[in-house]
């Protein structure tokens, strides 16, 4: 069984390097060959997952040693995979989510004439995540990582041609190598601790480690986790990645990729549980970007941009559950699965709308599509109940656990602050996914006219816009249609198949350990709040949106709208200290070079070089001066012999 | 005769040849005060070699006749064609070595 692992890494990459290498003679089939690749993945994860099951809970993890990488004395580094509970809920979630995307971009990417390059980066990501999911060490695990990264790069770049997609995918690029910088120092503090760093010995020896040191390594894992998963204060790169296709937003940018940094802090629990001042910076920072992300995604016209906001302020979640320690990492990894449903789901809903719609994507545009696209509009609505929270939907079992777990912390004043929080921000959640589902689905048409193709930034190639041709929305074709279906059903019943008996706490709780929450007030008290609050931001959104007619041109709004409409001026923020600050740097570096360093290198230099200046004049030809210098060095010599004699 | 005597006839002798290279500018004369030079040494080793009783002195005084014969041919070889190249004796005229 166990080697069939590697086949789960080998179909995608396989696919990949058949679609980058294979030239236009595969343009016909091209997308073809990646979706049964990546299917294949899922079908041999299945097979691995029914096998699991008929084990016992301790004897389900495998391992398969591929071969020695760096074999090098005192330095193992090698190729193998690790496959357990934890792996396996990734796996399934990335090939199962994974190929239904392949799947819905047959028919998205229809009309680009790079669709079969656009498979090969697909089929790229599914291996490079998958690597990153199955590694069974800490540096196998930073190629996937790296390779995740690379493939985001391509993907939010696929349409080069647009200035505004080029400068995101070098933005999303740029801002993950901090992250990356975290995770290779964390690497190498482990190597120089423990010596190795493969999952095993690494993570079985912290109770032998100093504090300080698990913190630090802590800490750098926390930097990498914020990069990938976009969480403040790296989060910057998610709206602009928003550039890419739909699909790869859904598929990367919402359900696996961003996920990869809770997967991090899930994976390095020990680390974590030995040093509880890094899990309050974790902490911290999933309350923080929770926030962050909502009020983002509040104030946003652009829908997809609303969803980022929305994916950054869910991630932010699951940043803080795992950040909780046994306590939390279960709930986390629920919510990332359950969360995997729904936003892919919400995410291809938006890509449907879009494609009907010549690719408006200001919310303010829609209105009253619910006819026009039925199927859309409830795969849509469903995931809307989903993620707002309501029972029996799935984002209520996973979300509520964490809310309980927030209230149950070491410090009753902890449990308040971060418990308060994670309660406002369920609040604001179903404030603005109702918002966005008003503006999308309900209301009057306030459909525009295509924008006139010379004035108005380019929208994606192949599709056909006439300029001023009102849009006429209709349903998307069938290759579209049914994994938003998949995904609807996902996000219906995932939460109540896991969350019932806690079926999935128990299947992870041999690999992440479980403790239950005691919350500092009762558990239903926080559930009824939980809904209360829900129920009051959708009611708000109603009022707002619901009621009165939406202006197509968006109000100047408050100063908090304006400034969430800037992503809370978080680009503001490192241009004015990082892009500033960093060229004050150079500038007084370069200045410092230029007199200090060059000033000290010419000098000598110009200082011997005058004095051969003088000393050159001693060259004159004449032979009868050079005969007087000889003379004077002869009768110093005798001189200097007639002394020692004499002394 | 002491021959110390001779000893400071070969340092005149030298001193002489010495201060003829120094002063004078005729490449000839030049020439002819470093045969005076070598033959002042030559002298000093005959010297030596009458003090000390063996003949290392005079078998030296020997090879250096040698080197001066040769050390004329090339010397006035290079003299000549100095003197057709720039119709002048002078050292002093031949001073292209420098930078």
């Amino acid at each position: 069984m166990e080697n069939l692992i590697a086949l789960l890494v080998a179909a995608p990459l396989l696919g990949a390097a058949v679609l980058l290498c294979g030239g236009r003679r595969l343009d016909r089939t091209g997308h073809w060959i990646g979706t049964v690749l990546a299917a294949v993945s899922f079908v041999v994860g299945a097979v691995l997952f029914v096998d699991m099951l008929g084990k016992g809970p301790e004897e389900r993890t495998l391992t398969q040693h591929l071969f020695s990488w760096i074999p090098v004395e005192g330095f193992q580094a090698d190729v193998a995979f690790q496959l357990d509970q934890l792996s396996m809920t990734f796996v399934l979630l990335i090939t199962g989510v994974g190929s239904l995307i392949h799947l819905y971009s047959i028919g998205y990417m229809e009309h680009d004439e790079r669709r079969r390059r656009f498979f090969g980066y697909l089929n790229l990501f599914l291996a490079a995540m998958l690597l990153l999911v199955l590694a069974d060490n800490y540096l196998l695990l930073y190629v996937g990582w790296e390779g995740v990264g690379l493939a985001s790069y391509l993907l939010i770049g696929f349409w080069q041609h647009k200035p505004s997609a080029a400068t995101a995918a070098k933005k999303a690029f740029l801002v993950n190598r901090v992250g990356d910088m975290g995770l290779s120092i964390a690497i190498m503090l482990m190597f120089t601790t423990f010596g190795t760093f493969a999952f095993g010995p690494v993570l079985e020896s912290t109770d032998k480690t100093s504090e300080g040191m698990l913190t630090a390594i802590a800490l750098m894992l926390l930097l990498a986790a914020c990069g990938k998963s976009a969480q403040v204060p790296l989060q910057s790169w998610l709206g602009d990645a928003m550039e890419g296709p739909t699909p790869v937003s859904a598929l990367i940018h919402a359900a696996t990729m961003v996920t990869a940094g809770v997967y991090l802090i899930t994976r390095s629990g020990a680390i974590f549980n030995g040093a509880p001042d890094a899990q309050l910076a974790v902490v911290v920072v999933g309350a923080v970007t929770l926030l962050f992300g909502a009020i983002v995604g509040c104030a946003k016209d652009d829908i997809k941009k609303a969803l980022a906001g929305s994916t950054m302020s869910q991630i932010g979640y699951m940043i803080l559950a795992a950040g909780l320690g046994p306590v939390g990492y279960a709930f986390a990894i629920m919510h990332l699965v359950t969360h995997g449903f729904f936003k892919a789901g919400l995410f291809l809903g938006a890509g449907s709308v879009m494609h009907g719609m010549n690719d408006e994507v200001d919310m303010r545009k829609y209105g009253g599509l619910r006819k026009y696209m039925p199927v859309t509009f409830v795969t849509f609505g469903l995931g809307y109940l989903a993620i707002i929270g309501l029972p029996p939907f799935s984002g209520f079992w996973s979300k509520d656990k964490i809310i309980e777990a927030a209230f149950a912390q070491q410090s009753d004043l902890r449990s308040w602050i971060f418990g308060g929080v994670a309660l406002l921000g369920a609040g604001i959640t179903a404030y603005y996914m109702t918002r966005v589902m008003i503006l999308t689905f309900f209301g009057e048409k306030r459909w525009q006219p295509a924008p006139d193709p010379d004035t108005a930034p380019s929208v994606e190639p192949g599709i056909e816009v006439h300029p001023g041709e009102m849009p006429h929305p209709h349903e998307a074709p069938k290759s579209m249609t049914i994994p938003m279906i998949v995904l609807a059903f996902g996000s219906v019943f995932a939460g109540a198949v896991f969350g019932i008996g806690e079926r999935f706490v128990h299947w992870l709780e041999p690999v992440t350990s479980f403790e239950h929450p005691h919350p500092v007030v009762g558990v239903p008290v926080i559930t009824t709040a939980t809904i209360v609050v829900l129920l009051l931001g959708v009611g708000l959104a109603y009022l707002q949106y619901g009621r009165r007619p939406v202006p197509v041109v968006a109000p100047r709004g408050s100063l908090l709208t304006r400034a969430a409409r800037r992503d809370l001026l978080q680009d503001d923020f490192n241009h004015v200290v990082l892009v500033r600050g960093g060229e004050h740097l150079t500038r007084s570096l370069v200045y410092l070079d230029h007199s200090l360093v060059d000033g000290v290198v010419n000098g000598t230099a110009a200082s011997v070089g005058g004095l051969s200046g003088r000393l050159r004049r001693l060259q004159n030809g004449y032979a009868r001066s050079y005969a007087v210098s000889m003379f004077g060095g002869a009768a110093l010599l005798v001189a200097a012999t007639l002394l020692m004699r004499a002394v | 005769m002491n021959p110390v005597n001779y000893l400071y006839l070969a340092a005149l002798l030298f001193a002489i040849g010495a201060t003829g290279v120094l002063i004078r500018r005729n490449a000839i004369v030049v020439f002819m005060c470093i045969e005076l030079m070598l033959n002042a040494c030559n002298l000093a080793l005959v010297a030596f070699s009458r003090m000390h009783g063996n003949l290392d002195g005079q078998i030296i005084a020997f090879f250096t006749m040698v080197v001066a014969a040769a050390e004329v041919v090339v010397g006035l070889a290079i003299i000549v064609s100095l003197f057709r190249s720039r119709h002048s004796a002078s050292v002093d005229d031949a001073s292209l070595m420098k930078l």
